[in-house]
């Protein structure tokens, strides 16, 4: 028992020879919003309030896939989802669509607690978003230069691929070129939190995937995919978003918790397994304080911390940051 | 191998007073569609055809709230959403916020079948249907006289229940007249059972060579925000379907959607060893909380199931053995 927190930058093939320019300011983000987590728990903070507060400093740091920084559209446009959800009430919120607001998290906050809905999507979440008087900007302050070098690589390897490799290439999508490094199409942010007393919260959040169409919704909003929290655990998902709603994984860890008896690792492992190799992560924490990060990619931006002391920061299988540190203090 | 099955619904949430004509002509629908399934199924159709099919004629009748008929948003606008899955490989493709688009779910199919995402939504959805060249008509083709009324009264209903909470028949009864007979206080969403427009369409198919598939379609609840997004294109709460079984909801989709009803009725059968029927009695009773749902349901050895815990839903079910049923009551 005791809290414990998770969270994650998203799931994907991220080549070992990550520039550390992209590496550097990522792992700075994700022991920064780890730190905050943590001074949260220990301040007794719900786990809702706590996962929310983390992803919404995810998605303001620019390097990730979510609020700044979320990838473009194949318009050049930026179209934002998330979703949250508290484990003891299932109360959940999520929002699609979302162009100009900050913080999309605390957007599907507001759904969940203001609105007799679970999800708004596209003009009606921004009219919404608007009623509540949230933080808005002009959709140029989510764009990065890098992004947009990054949709210009996608089409170009897009159109490449359409004019010559005809034969085989009906269902394949377009492949990353070598020269955007391989990490365009993740970034995702998640995630989950445990208090002392056993209460759970997930929350999720994304721009999504990079020259996806105007419209496309994937797994993060999707309650049961992306994001998902119940009496057992808290569970935020990141890979490729067509193949996690079909495997509904997040529900799936849950459920072979509560049908079949898994120990949560167990459960989280298996659903990991299920998905086709190199599609998805996922983190999760058990009503009990355990913590699990699988992925089936080559890597996942990731950490997590427990009340006994144990954090981890880490990118690939092999090298991760292991840490014993006093937290009780 | 048991043969194939289908089972199709109009919604769960029925309200008691529904006049016999009305039951009589809802009744007569279900039993045409279910027809053309098992034509198509006769004739070896694949499983993800035949809902696809099914659906597409429960859309096109304005009886049922999809399609022509659905329910109308706070601005008077149709929004409809749709979803499919095909168990084999578990494909699938959704949609949501169409407003043109005559056959909501054959949209959710080609997003499945030529687009590279597996759910399309509003404006972009829009683009998609005009680029594949479906039948697109006009908004108001899709607007029914009755729900024009509808909307006005639950508009009255939803200030009156939520503004003042005072009992509807003690403000209502010159305004609202014979429509809002709140004898039982029975809601749905928050809306008199009386102008709550249950009738989401749904059909879960086995074929003869044992594939699952599903889809639902729906206008969603009458007087929604503009933008929500209900259970119906969510895979694993409105509609799933694997190797195993496939599964269509019906009614309050939030409840829905918190107990990811579709994919827990597979899920039981998956992780719990438990028969079609037992999985939809457990959903029914122990994943909803307080909500208000029904589903229908196949499985891959050709048994039909159903479950609600509403007060009816309109639905109706065949088999390859011969068993025919078009029901709406308990």
């Amino acid at each position: 028992m005791g809290w414990a927190i998770a969270l994650h930058g998203g799931a994907g093939d991220i080549p070992l020879s990550l520039p550390l320019e992209r590496r550097v300011p990522r792992e700075a983000t994700l022991r920064r919003c780890l730190s905050l987590g943590i001074a949260a728990l220990k301040a007794n903070q719900p786990p809702l309030d706590v996962v929310e507060l983390v992803v919404r400093e995810l998605e303001n740091c620019p390097h990730f896939n979510a609020g700044r920084g979320s990838v473009l559209t194949t318009n050049g446009t930026v179209e934002m989802e998330a979703c949250i959800m508290d484990g003891n009430t299932k109360s959940c919120g999520a929002v699609s669509g979302v162009s100009t607001v900050v913080n999309p998290i605390s957007l599907a906050r507001l759904v969940m607690e203001k609105t007799p809905h679970i999800y708004l999507g596209f003009d009606g979440a921004e009219a919404f978003a608007r009623e509540q008087c949230v933080e808005t900007v002009e959709t140029g302050h989510f764009i990065t230069q890098e992004n947009v070098e990054r949709l210009r690589q996608a089409k170009e390897a897009n159109r490449v691929q359409i004019d010559y490799t005809q034969p085989s290439h009906g269902d394949t999508p377009p492949q990353p070129t070598s020269a955007d490094n391989g990490d365009s199409q993740i970034g995702t942010v998640g995630c989950v939190a445990v208090d002392g007393k056993g209460n759970l919260a997930a929350a999720t959040s994304t721009g999504g995937l990079v020259n996806k169409m105007v419209g496309r919704i994937g797994d993060t909003p999707v309650i049961g995919a992306g994001t998902y929290a119940n009496t057992f655990c808290a569970v935020s998902a990141t890979g490729k978003g067509e193949f996690i709603i079909r495997a509904t994984v997040a529900r799936d860890v849950a459920a072979l918790m509560e049908y079949k008896g898994l120990s949560m690792k167990e459960a989280a492992a298996y659903v990991i397994n299920s998905v086709p190799k190199c599609h998805a992560g996922l983190v999760a924490v058990s009503a009990n304080g355990e913590v699990a990060m699988p992925f089936n990619t080559k890597g996942m931006f990731r950490a997590c911390a427990t009340e006994d002391g144990y954090s981890e920061i880490g990118i690939w299988d092999t090298e991760v940051e292991h840490n014993f540190i006093d937290l009780k203090s | 191998m048991g043969g194939w099955a289908i089972t199709i619904h109009g919604g769960a949430g029925v309200d008691p007073n529904l006049p016999m004509e009305r039951q009589e002509q809802a009744k007569a629908v279900l039993g045409r569609c279910l027809e053309i399934g098992i034509a198509a199924l006769r004739s070896g159709a694949a499983a993800v055809d035949v809902a696809e099919l099914v659906v597409r004629e429960l859309e096109t009748d304005p009886v049922f709230n999809s399609g022509r008929g659905s329910a109308l948003t706070a601005l008077g606008t149709v929004e409809m959403e749709a979803s499919i899955m095909d168990g084999r490989h578990r494909r699938i493709g959704a949609v949501s916020g169409l407003s043109t688009v005559k056959n909501p779910v054959s949209l959710a199919r080609l997003v499945m079948d030529k687009s590279p995402h597996s759910y399309l939504a509003f404006s972009g959805a829009e683009d998609f249907a005009r680029a594949q060249g479906v039948e697109t008509v006009d908004n108001s083709y899709f607007i029914t006289e009755e729900n024009v009324g509808m909307l006005k009264l639950a508009k009255e209903a939803n200030s009156i229940l939520f503004d003042y909470r005072v009992p509807l028949e003690n403000t209502c009864g010159t305004s609202a007249g014979s429509v809002v007979t709140m004898d039982s206080g029975m809601q749905m969403n928050g809306l008199p059972i009386s102008i709550y427009a249950p009738e989401t369409v749904g059909c879960a198919v086995v074929d003869s060579q044992g594939w699952c598939a599903a889809a639902t379609s729906t206008g969603g609840l009458m007087n929604k925000m503009t933008g929500r997004i209900g259970d119906s294109p969510l895979i694993g709460a409105g509609t799933y379907a694997c190797n195993l079984c496939a599964v269509s909801c019906t009614g309050e989709g939030e409840a829905i959607i918190r107990g990811t009803l579709a994919r827990d009725v597979a899920a039981l059968m998956e992780y719990k060893g438990l028969g079609l029927q037992e999985a939809v009695d457990y959903v029914i009773n122990e994943r909803l909380d307080e909500g208000k749902a029904g589903l229908i349901a196949v499985s891959n050895r050709g048994e039909v199931a159903y479950g609600f815990n509403t007060i009816g839903m309109f639905r109706g079910s065949a088999t390859e053995n011969g068993f025919m049923e078009v029901g709406i009551w308990e």
